[in-house]
């Protein structure tokens, strides 16, 4: 067992909802409530990364932030690090590959909340952020666990894109998923079995945590 | 229920803060290396971290992955590569020390996994007469291992022999290709092809003995896998000791017992 990598693996997960929540939070309010023009291209570019293989977000970070690249150069030359091979870099990729599944979820939860609960609310006297806090985010609690839940157990699974920008750098860029890859190449058969079977009894717990989460935390409020 | 959900959520706050926390340790000189040094570099490690206390971290992949890894800006400090196309790239690109120096001289098997219809031998006539028996298909739609010839020299290597015996044209819809010399070696040695051209370095290991046979390839059947290592222009002065080890005695035996060929000493630098 590669306990450096789980840890990266987790590090990884935790780094990733902590950047991609509350924008998801917000974005996908914006998207459940405002009209505007262009909003099916905005969905469409937000579901992308679903449909899109790891290997053309790697392949593009690569390219952009390589150190061949004048702006990985510049990168460079201002943090002192480059971008590719590096925790940093792999959070990035990450965080863009889970974009639809933060993003949907949330703005199914916001979409539920019918515009008479707010006008109620507004006439009530709360101010926006009250407004947000003690009424919204309440009734879409349900999306937005679904999505942390399904953010966090995808970054888990995240192969491809990891491989491609993080490089198998051990105790930083090497997950657990890529250990296993790693092992097996190692002909360590042991090792890749133990982590394996780990990820899956990670995978199946989380998912029966959401779904009892959201059993839990839904039915009252529909 | 919102306090409780707030709740979980300062919980879940309070485990990322203390992943992070966790971090930012020191990390040990990392080193790239060919796939086909798995079981020999590792060997060479156990013995320099035992004598001289300091730790050295290996990452083994194919040659082209790597040294695109390398141009890429991953912050590894030694690479051994499989041959000496990909470190002189890299020199070439000014990212090296200098041009490094040949550490080992690969060779290729011709490995069957037990069970296997392929008997070896070191002219392939066993592969010859597999290939003509099926009119190019393998028994059973079997599959022939090699590793990738555009990222693996070890790969390269097995092309030229496919090609040098006429078999590349009839086999070549049969081959499975491994990214590395060891991905291919996972193939062959589990059973999930029928044999394949390998790493003589990695089938030599005692666990091995009894997965499959082998023969030598003679290694004027291909271009000479000089194994190049080169120190990368950040290297450490750990990893430029573990250069050094790698060039001495004890290391030069070790190459040796895992199957490789080892230069005359002082190669030039």
């Amino acid at each position: 067992m590669d306990w450096d990598a789980l840890r990266v693996s987790l590090r990884l997960g935790a780094g990733t909802l902590a950047v991609l929540l509350p924008c998801g939070i917000w974005f996908g309010r914006v998207l459940a409530i405002r009209q505007f023009r262009g909003k099916s291209l905005v969905e469409a570019l937000v579901t992308v990364p679903l449909v899109l293989p790891p290997t053309v977000l790697g392949f593009y970070l690569l390219v952009a932030f390589g150190a061949r690249s004048p702006l990985g150069q510049a990168f460079q030359t201002l943090v002192g690090q480059s971008l590719p091979f590096s925790f940093q870099g792999l959070l990035l990729a990450s965080a863009i590959a889970n974009i639809p599944f933060v993003v949907q979820p949330i703005q199914r939860g916001f979409e539920a909340i019918t515009s008479d609960v707010r006008d109620a609310a507004a006439c009530c006297g709360l101010t926006p952020w009250q407004r947000f806090l003690r009424i919204e985010v309440p009734l879409a609690w349900p999306g937005i666990l679904t999505a942390a839940i399904l953010t966090f157990a995808h970054t888990l699974g995240e192969f491809g894109v990891v491989l491609m920008v993080g490089g198998n750098l051990p105790g930083q860029t090497r997950t657990l998923s890529v250990a296993i890859y790693d092992r097996m190449q190692a002909f360590d058969d042991r090792s890749a079995g133990i982590m394996a079977a780990t990820l899956l009894v990670i995978a199946v717990a989380t998912l029966m945590l959401t779904t009892t989460l959201s059993r839990q935390v839904s039915p009252r409020r529909g | 229920m919102p306090r409780r959900a707030l709740r979980s959520l300062v919980f879940v706050a309070i485990v990322i803060v203390a992943f992070w926390a966790g971090v930012a340790a020191q990390r040990p000189p990392t080193i790239a290396a060919a796939a086909n040094l798995n079981f020999a570099l590792n060997e060479i490690k156990d013995r320099f971290v035992r004598e001289r206390g300091t730790p050295v971290e290996i990452v083994f992949g194919a040659s082209g992955t790597l040294t695109r890894q390398i141009q890429d800006g991953a912050p590894f400090e030694l690479f051994l590569a499989a041959d000496e196309a990909f470190t002189s790239r890299l020199t070439v690109a000014g990212l090296t020390r200098d041009a490094g120096v040949v550490y080992a001289l690969g060779r290729l098997v011709v490995f069957a996994p037990r069970g296997s219809p392929l008997t070896v031998d070191p002219r392939l006539d066993g592969l010859a007469r597999l290939v003509k028996a099926g009119k190019g298909a393998l028994p059973g739609g079997g599959k022939f291992a090699i590793a990738n010839p555009d990222v693996a020299p070890y790969g390269e290597a097995a092309e030229a022999v496919l090609q040098k015996h006429g078999l590349w044209d009839d086999l070549r819809p049969q081959l499975v290709l491994g990214d590395s010399i060891a991905q291919a070696a996972q193939f062959a040695t589990t059973g999930n092809a029928i044999g394949g051209l390998l790493a003589y370095s990695l089938v030599v290991e005692p666990g091995f003995a009894q997965r499959g046979t082998y023969a030598l390839i003679p290694d004027s059947d291909h271009l000479p896998l000089r194994q190049r290592m080169v120190l990368l222009k950040r290297a450490s002065p750990t990893a430029t000791q573990f250069y050094n080890y790698l060039q001495g005695q004890t290391a030069r035996e070790i190459f040796r017992k895992n199957g490789y060929g080892v230069p005359p000493v002082a190669e030039p630098r």
